[in-house]
């Protein structure tokens, strides 16, 4: 028998589509805070081992004691510039690390600790990653065959079928390759894989940019959706814009930590209800507020200064900046890292 | 100074036309904005005016000549990705020397620090290496600058601080700006008018 017959098969079969109702994997949820966190991150560091000169090795720290958490039903997206550690966090939270890494502090998925085994074990079924592009799709594979390896019970062809009218993917698109499809698809694709999986917690790396705004309201789109049906999503970008649209909470990185973490009502107007100074720079400096940058860079993991990671760059600096790196505290609905922040 | 494209029409191998009978004029010191959605021809567009590619019809102008094909271009181009745009095999220094040697106010008006000029590409971050791309590229001999989302893979901070200085060279040396982007609020921002860049419907 030929390889197509089957193909052939499953084509007839297509000819009518159905625009399928899909009920709801959870009913909306409505209190978050009631509810136990889908995940805690606390006091997690990451350093990498290198070897400097010969036999010499150095410990490299890029994370540094980062707290988050993320309750069902919303939606925290993760904001910094490149290096700030947006993408280690989210492979530590997977597992997937390179074997140099060492990670301390305390990960809880669902308040009990996410060790490297659960890891294992939930990875690709209750925790999925949405990738940043469509190199992460099998380039040999139909991308329908891919979106129904992703499915855990039920019937995959039905399950792969339902998603792609739901995210209006016409059914012509499940018998074709990566290469043949647009960003826009690409993403929808990838989104769906993970929707299929019935993942409690989704983690999308840096999922907008390069799509044109239709896209991008659309890929959006997907992600609250996600949420209102009770999944945690984790948002990484490094565009506040994108994170304005859709998430409940901003947690802003900054060097390898959070600095803060704000309700995203704080993030308007000239910025005076965030809470760190990183973050009213930040906010700032975007084109649609004052286009005003600051001085200097974010500083590289080999040479962070003492105390306060951002205060090399602070206008509010004072000498207790520079003694130690400050403790998180809640403040006003939030959390930051500063000692001058009211 | 006058940059003209006029009655440019491109495509890739025998595919469908990218851009058909597009025109585009742009003056010294005027900043231009191009926007449209993905695959319209953005980028195509800014290669074209900068050189890298022939268009199969129409021309591009500088100045009442074609562009010249030796020598420094006085039409700079700045991608995107700028790991991509520097060779990895030379150190930061050569890069930067490649066209003209920029003298020491711009490179601390874009933050370039001393030691990074002897570190390789891959030991500097995106945002570090995009501000050798713009030193690189405000020549004094540069007469039009086309910023192919160049700052769109950074954090704000660095956009902005990116964009002060190239501003305010452009408007120091008399440079024109043609800015490619997906980003309203920047080009809104930056941009003396916009060219909005529709897909246009030839087969």
């Amino acid at each position: 028998m030929s390889l197509a017959a089957p193909l052939k098969k499953e084509k007839k079969k297509l000819i009518k589509p159905k625009q399928i109702e899909v009920q709801k994997i959870m009913k909306p949820v409505k209190d978050i805070k009631k509810l136990q966190a889908t995940i805690e991150v606390q006091d997690l560091s990451v350093s990498f081992i290198q070897y400097t000169k010969g036999l010499q090795q150095k410990d490299l720290k890029v994370i540094s004691s980062l707290n988050i958490d993320i309750h069902p039903g919303e939606i925290l997206a993760v904001v910094g510039s490149s290096g700030s550690g947006k993408s280690l966090l989210a492979h530590a939270i997977l597992g997937i690390l390179p074997s140099n890494a060492t990670v301390t502090g305390k990960i809880t998925y669902k308040g009990e600790p996410l060790t490297s085994k659960r890891q294992e074990k939930l990875r690709g079924k209750e925790i999925a990653l949405v990738p940043q592009s469509v190199n992460y799709l099998d380039p040999l594979m139909r991308v329908g065959k891919q979106v129904r390896t992703a499915v855990k019970d039920g019937d995959p062809i039905k399950a792969q079928r339902e998603v792609f009218s739901r995210y209006y993917l016409k059914p012509e698109v499940e018998n074709l390759f990566p290469f043949q499809l647009s960003g826009g698809m690409a993403r929808r694709v990838l989104v769906s894989t993970a929707v299929v999986s019935g993942a409690q917690l989704i983690i999308a790396d840096e999922p907008t940019p390069g799509l044109d705004t239709a896209s991008v309201k659309e890929a959006l789109k997907c992600f609250r959706e996600l949420a209102d049906h009770g999944a945690a999503v984790m948002l990484i970008s490094h565009d506040i814009e994108t994170a304005l649209k859709i998430a409940d909470r901003i947690a802003v990185f900054y060097a390898g930590t959070t600095v803060e973490v704000a309700p995203v009502e704080d993030f308007k107007g000239k910025g005076e209800g965030l809470r760190h100074p990183y973050s009213k720079a930040l906010w700032g400096a975007l084109p649609q507020n004052d286009f005003m940058p600051i001085a200097g860079f974010q500083p590289l993991p080999s040479a962070l200064p003492p105390g306060c990671l951002f205060e090399p760059r602070c206008s509010m600096v004072t000498p207790d900046c520079s003694k130690a790196q400050p403790e998180a505290r809640t403040l006003r609905n939030g959390m930051v890292r500063c000692i001058h922040a009211t | 100074m006058l940059l003209k494209g006029e009655n440019i029409g491109f495509r890739y191998g025998k595919g469908p036309w990218v851009l058909k009978e597009r025109d585009i004029t742009v003056e010294s010191g005027e900043i231009v904005g191009i926007m449209g959605p993905s695959g319209c021809g953005k980028t195509t567009l800014g290669r074209i005016l900068a050189g890298y590619e022939k268009p199969h019809e129409g021309r591009v102008i500088l100045n009442e000549a074609p562009l010249p094909k030796k020598g420094y271009n006085p039409v700079q181009l700045v991608f995107q990705h700028p790991e991509k745009a520097v060779n990895g095999r030379w150190h930061m220094k050569d890069t930067l020397n490649e066209g003209w040697e920029p003298n020491d106010e711009v490179l601390e008006a874009l933050g370039i620090e001393k030691a990074w000029l002897k570190r390789w590409p891959n030991e500097l971050s995106g945002g570090e290496l995009q501000r050798f791309c713009v030193a690189r590229a405000l020549g004094l001999q540069t007469r039009f600058l086309v910023a192919d989302e160049m700052t769109t893979m950074l954090d704000a901070i660095t956009q902005a601080q990116i964009w002060h200085v190239v501003l305010d060279v452009a408007k120091k040396q008399d440079i024109g700006i043609i800015v490619v982007s997906h980003e309203k609020h920047l080009i809104n921002r930056l941009c003396d008018r916009v060219i909005d860049l529709s897909p246009v419907k030839v087969s």
